[in-house]
């Protein structure tokens, strides 16, 4: 069953080819070089020729090595054990820690039925204001943050990952800079929170191809974890790293491609992860959290574009900050009517003033006269920026609704904000101190 | 049929196999790839020599060379007959509840159940006599289906005319059951079961003649009824950037359309929000029928997950449904979302193919296919004399929301309506986001032309206000042109905009447009007195507060009446008579 092969006949980037028969697709071979041992993937058969994909490269394959076919795809060992557990893009660790091999799993597995999925109703809380007021990210959610490089989104991934209430975090790194790996590592081990996450980190100096094994090995962990009831969040970063890497394949290969050097299917290769994303009936969920710097700060190039019409909204991270316009939860309304009375109310009429103080600080910029209004709209969005947006703040939702009325006392009167006489009874500060 | 045929795998390639074959092969013939205790189904695509190509309907991992490919020598099909409606199927017609009873969460390789329950009794009521001639999709006798009567048809493959020899009693059977005999000129004996099978592929052209749609759809959606109707039998497409509303729009069209069925094929999009559609719409209520609204709903899902492939036949699998209601008279509607995703994964297979490349990357085919997809809609005069019909409206996903891209520019070559989203309209929050100045229709409305005419030239004339107000400030615009800028958007916010959360105002009937929609006409064609811009757009600030208030008010109910006096008083003031 397991027969070695020794005749190369194509070494072209990452991918070797070799003559061999009775191959399954899909099914893993180990390649024993000079470099050492390294797994590879077979991704195309015609005839007698196999194509692999070699997970650490093909530097350093010479024609005359041996390839054995294990006879089985790539799997991934699924137990309580991995919890606190680093590893790489090839599912080793990268922690001192043993190699774990019992209940190994396939990875990438069949999509969920849509006829078992049920509508997400359940809030996660992060503490960032920004999102657990103006956009709620649900159960279940699959949101990309859109964010130039240069800009704090691991910074921001590492927060969510210390306070966001859920059971199981899994950390999925594509061409991390190292020093970012180690970063998220020592804030969540600081933090107290290694021990319910999971790391599964390609830096960018390790082989392109174990890149791309990061999504599928995270969430098919995920998806055990949630079908035992787990409610998990999977955070990946960087996206972009993730696509640029099947471009490279892709382009080895010789496949035709679409749109700037991306593959054809990237949309469907995207897809396939995203949709992963799933409320269980009756089980746990996978909520994902994915980074996706754009090229050029660009929103029409291929990658971001294709996951913004895959993903159920967008962040947009811009000078630090979450951007409240166009940044978008499609599926907040699912789960911000059944918090607190006022949080709509809040969520509303904040950005509102917000937007007007944003056409007050153009006009501003221009020269224009300032009226009274402007003056205290300039104001009013000073604060907001300080207290709100800022994304070390770390309250909970009904702290930050109070955080809400509390700016907005400072700054006006009940009639100028145009909130409903009930709420401003029930909830306007009576001292406009702040404690 | 002929004898069983096999194959030998020799390739794989992604969802692509080369099959080396002996007797014959026939193209699009299914074939299944026996792997292990799998059977996976696929359609051969091209032939050279004596390899095949298939494209296979899953995933082909662990697939071998020197596995056994049986050939079946039928074309992809779906089984048509009483049962469709309310289903949700994937886009090779398994219904997917029961393969979740079957195999759980997830959706399983190979697994393939029949789309239509067989044990399941239905009355049939012949109509056909023995003796009588019939042609293809003629009535032979009928059942009821929820509340429509479902016919049971000569079958559309029938060559020629036919005699009844036999016809079963009233009396209830399965879908399986021969409930007819009929012969045809040549003498062939044919049995006629409640179901029948067609090819996917193949439009169903059982029908007298194919007429050009007049009638308007009414989709009580207030901008595309009055602006940009959609014809009973006509065609339509929606691009629009991610974000811009494509899918929330055909959701409410789904529901609010006055049409007797509707079909949805989600194709390679979220699986989230069929769900929604899934769980929500049996527990809507049609106000035309007053049943569940999922008693006139097809789902046909193939959402981006699920197997490439099967998501190109979806569309033609959704599309024969529609054709097979059509053939009973009735008015289907086809919504697909996105064609997109459809063109997308004619491309993946293309490429597999190594065929030479279109514009970016879209195989040369592309606009033909678009176009005899489309083309498959259409009103007909059945051979009783009476009509039916299949509307499509099909959503596009322009990469980066560019319209120059191929998808959108083929589409746009065949249809019969253009409704473009626009980013700004959405980032506006100005829903439905349908920019009013470059969408057109061929289309007419059942609202008076003069008057729909006065309204866009008033759009455009705002428009250009509007435009040229941001070079020139506020302070710079006269009177007349602030005044024509007001009423554009005055337009826009009163009647062009819907909310979709408000009751009343999601979806407008046909009387309460026309009757909106006069009085609005006479607004906007009337001369204003005004001192300055200041107290005209207060004026009109005001007026929108009352006219949006009326917009949710129950349609003759007291304070729509109330409302729209109001709305008078307030006009008297200032126009100038």
């Amino acid at each position: 069953m397991q027969k070695t092969y020794n005749r190369i006949i194509q070494i072209a980037g990452n991918v070797i080819t070799v003559e061999a028969k009775d191959v399954g697709y899909g099914n893993l071979a180990e390649i024993s070089s000079r470099a050492g041992k390294s797994l590879a993937q077979v991704i195309r058969i015609d005839g007698e020729k196999v194509y692999l994909q070699v997970f650490s490269g093909s530097r350093g394959i010479s024609t005359g090595d041996k390839v054995r076919f294990l006879g089985h795809p790539m799997k991934v060992s699924f137990t309580e054990n991995l919890l606190g557990r680093l590893f790489n893009g090839a599912g080793l660790p990268r922690d001192n820690g043993p190699t774990l091999e019992e209940n190994m799993i396939e990875i990438g597995g069949p999509s969920v039925n849509p006829a078992k999925r049920i509508i997400p109703r359940k809030m996660i809380r992060t503490g960032i204001p920004m999102i657990d007021i103006f956009n709620s990210l649900v159960e279940s959610q699959k949101l990309p943050i859109f964010s130039v490089p240069g800009e704090p989104y691991n910074e921001l991934l590492a927060r969510i990952a210390m306070q966001a209430e859920i059971d199981l975090i899994i950390l999925g790194g594509m061409g991390l800079k190292y020093d970012d790996y180690l970063f998220f590592r020592d804030t969540l081990e600081k933090n107290g929170s290694l021990s319910r996450a999971i790391f599964f980190v390609h830096t960018a100096q390790d082989p392109t191809v174990e890149c791309l094994l990061v999504p599928d090995l995270s969430l098919a962990v995920a998806e055990q974890f949630a079908l035992q009831g787990k409610r998990v969040l999977v955070l990946l970063t960087d996206m972009t790293n993730f696509c640029d890497a099947l471009k490279e394949i892709s382009i080895t290969m010789e496949h035709i491609p679409s749109n700037r050097g991306y593959p054809g299917d990237l949309y469907s290769q995207l897809a396939s992860r995203y949709e992963k994303a799933v409320d269980f009936d009756s089980a746990g969920s996978i909520t994902i959290l994915a980074v996706t710097t754009m090229p050029g700060d660009d929103v029409t190039h291929p990658v971001p574009d294709n996951t913004g019409y895959i993903t159920e909204g967008q962040f947009y991270l811009r000078n630090k900050f979450i951007e409240p316009f166009g940044s978008l939860s499609r599926l907040k309304q699912l789960v911000n009517g059944k918090t607190r009375k006022d949080h709509r109310t809040i969520m509303d009429r904040m950005i509102q003033l917000f937007s007007d103080y944003r056409e007050a600080l153009e006009k501003q910029a221009m020269g224009f006269h300032m009226s009274e209004w402007d003056k205290k709209l300039l104001k009013y969005g000073k604060a907001f920026e300080e207290k709100m947006m800022n994304l070390s703040v770390d309250i909970p939702l009904e702290k930050a609704l109070d955080l809400g009325w509390q700016i907005l006392a400072e700054n006006f009167e009940p009639a100028e904000t145009g909130i409903k006489t009930e709420l401003v009874k029930e909830f306007w500060p009576k001292t406009s101190s702040i404690a | 049929m002929s004898a069983e045929r096999f194959g030998i795998l020799t390739g794989i390639n992604g969802n692509m196999a080369r099959v080396e074959f002996k007797d014959y092969v026939m193209q699009n013939e299914v074939a299944f790839i026996l792997h292990n205790e799998e059977r996976l189904k696929s359609e051969v695509i091209r032939v050279t020599g004596n390899i095949a190509e298939l494209q296979i309907y899953e995933d082909t991992k662990g697939l071998r060379l020197g596995e056994k490919v049986e050939f079946t020598g039928e074309l992809l099909s779906v089984e048509l007959g009483p049962g469709l409606l309310g289903q949700i199927f994937d886009g090779l017609q398994n219904p997917l509840p029961k393969l979740a009873e079957k195999s759980g969460f997830f959706l399983k390789r190979g697994l393939y159940l029949e789309a239509l329950d067989d044990k399941l009794e239905w009355e049939f009521t012949p109509v056909a006599k023995v003796g009588q001639g019939v042609k293809p999709g003629e009535k032979i006798g009928f059942t009821n289906e929820g509340i429509f009567e479902h016919w049971i048809m000569a079958p559309f493959g029938l060559k020629g005319a036919a005699t009844v020899v036999k016809i079963a009693n009233k009396g209830k059977y399965n879908i399986k059951h021969t409930v007819a005999e009929l012969k045809d000129e040549r003498g062939n004996t044919c049995l006629v079961a409640m179901s029948q099978t067609w090819p996917v592929k193949v439009p169903i052209a059982s029908f007298a003649e194919k007429l050009k749609p007049s009638k308007p759809v009414i989709t009580k959606i207030r901008i595309i009824d009055t602006l940009i109707p959609v014809a009973l039998g006509g065609t339509y497409c929606v691009p629009g950037p991610f974000g811009s509303g494509k899918t929330v729009l055909q959701q409410l069209i789904s529901k609010h359309a006055e049409i007797d069925i509707v079909i949805i094929a989600a194709c390679g999009e979220r699986a989230g929000e069929v769900v929604e559609t899934l769980r929500e719409f049996p527990h809507l209520v049609d106000p035309r029928t007053k049943k569940s609204l999922i008693e006139r709903t097809v789902i046909i899902c193939n959402t981006s997950s699920m197997p490439v492939s099967a998501r190109e036949s979806s569309v033609y699998t959704a599309v024969t449904i529609a054709e097979y209601y059509r053939q009973m008279g009735l008015n289907v509607l086809l919504l697909a979302d996105s064609t997109s995703r459809w063109a997308q994964a004619m491309r993946e297979m293309s490429g597999r193919l190594e065929e030479i490349p279109g514009e970016e990357a879209f195989p040369a085919y592309l606009e033909n296919r678009i176009a005899s997809f489309y083309e498959r809609a259409g009103l007909v005069r059945l051979h009783d004399g009476s009509f039916g019909s299949v509307t499509i409206g099909g959503t596009v996903s322009p990469a980066g929301g560019n319209f120059e891209e191929p998808v959108t520019q083929a589409t746009l070559k065949v249809v019969g309506a253009f409704h473009g989203l626009s980013r700004e309209r959405s980032d506006a929050r100005r829903y439905p986001a349908i920019d009013p100045l470059e969408s057109w229709s061929k289309y007419t409305s059942f609202i008076d032309s003069k008057e729909v005419n006065l309204a866009q030239a008033v759009l455009k004339r705002s428009y250009e206000a509007k435009q040229m107000m941001k070079v020139v400030g506020e302070e710079g615009t006269s009177l007349s042109d602030f005044m024509a800028y007001l009423k554009g958007e005055f337009i826009d916010d009163v009647y062009l905009q819907q909310n979709a959360f408000d009751e009343v105002d999601a979806a407008t009937i046909e009387e309460r447009q026309k009757y909106v929609f006069h009085v609005l006409h006479e607004i906007i064609g009337s001369e204003f007195n005004f001192e300055n811009k200041d107290s005209a757009r207060k004026f009109f600030q005001g007026l929108r507060q009352v006219f949006i208030e009326w917009n949710s008010s129950e349609w003759q109910a007291e304070n729509f009446k109330k409302q729209e006096n109001l709305i008078k008083e307030k006009c008297k003031k200032h126009i100038i008579a």
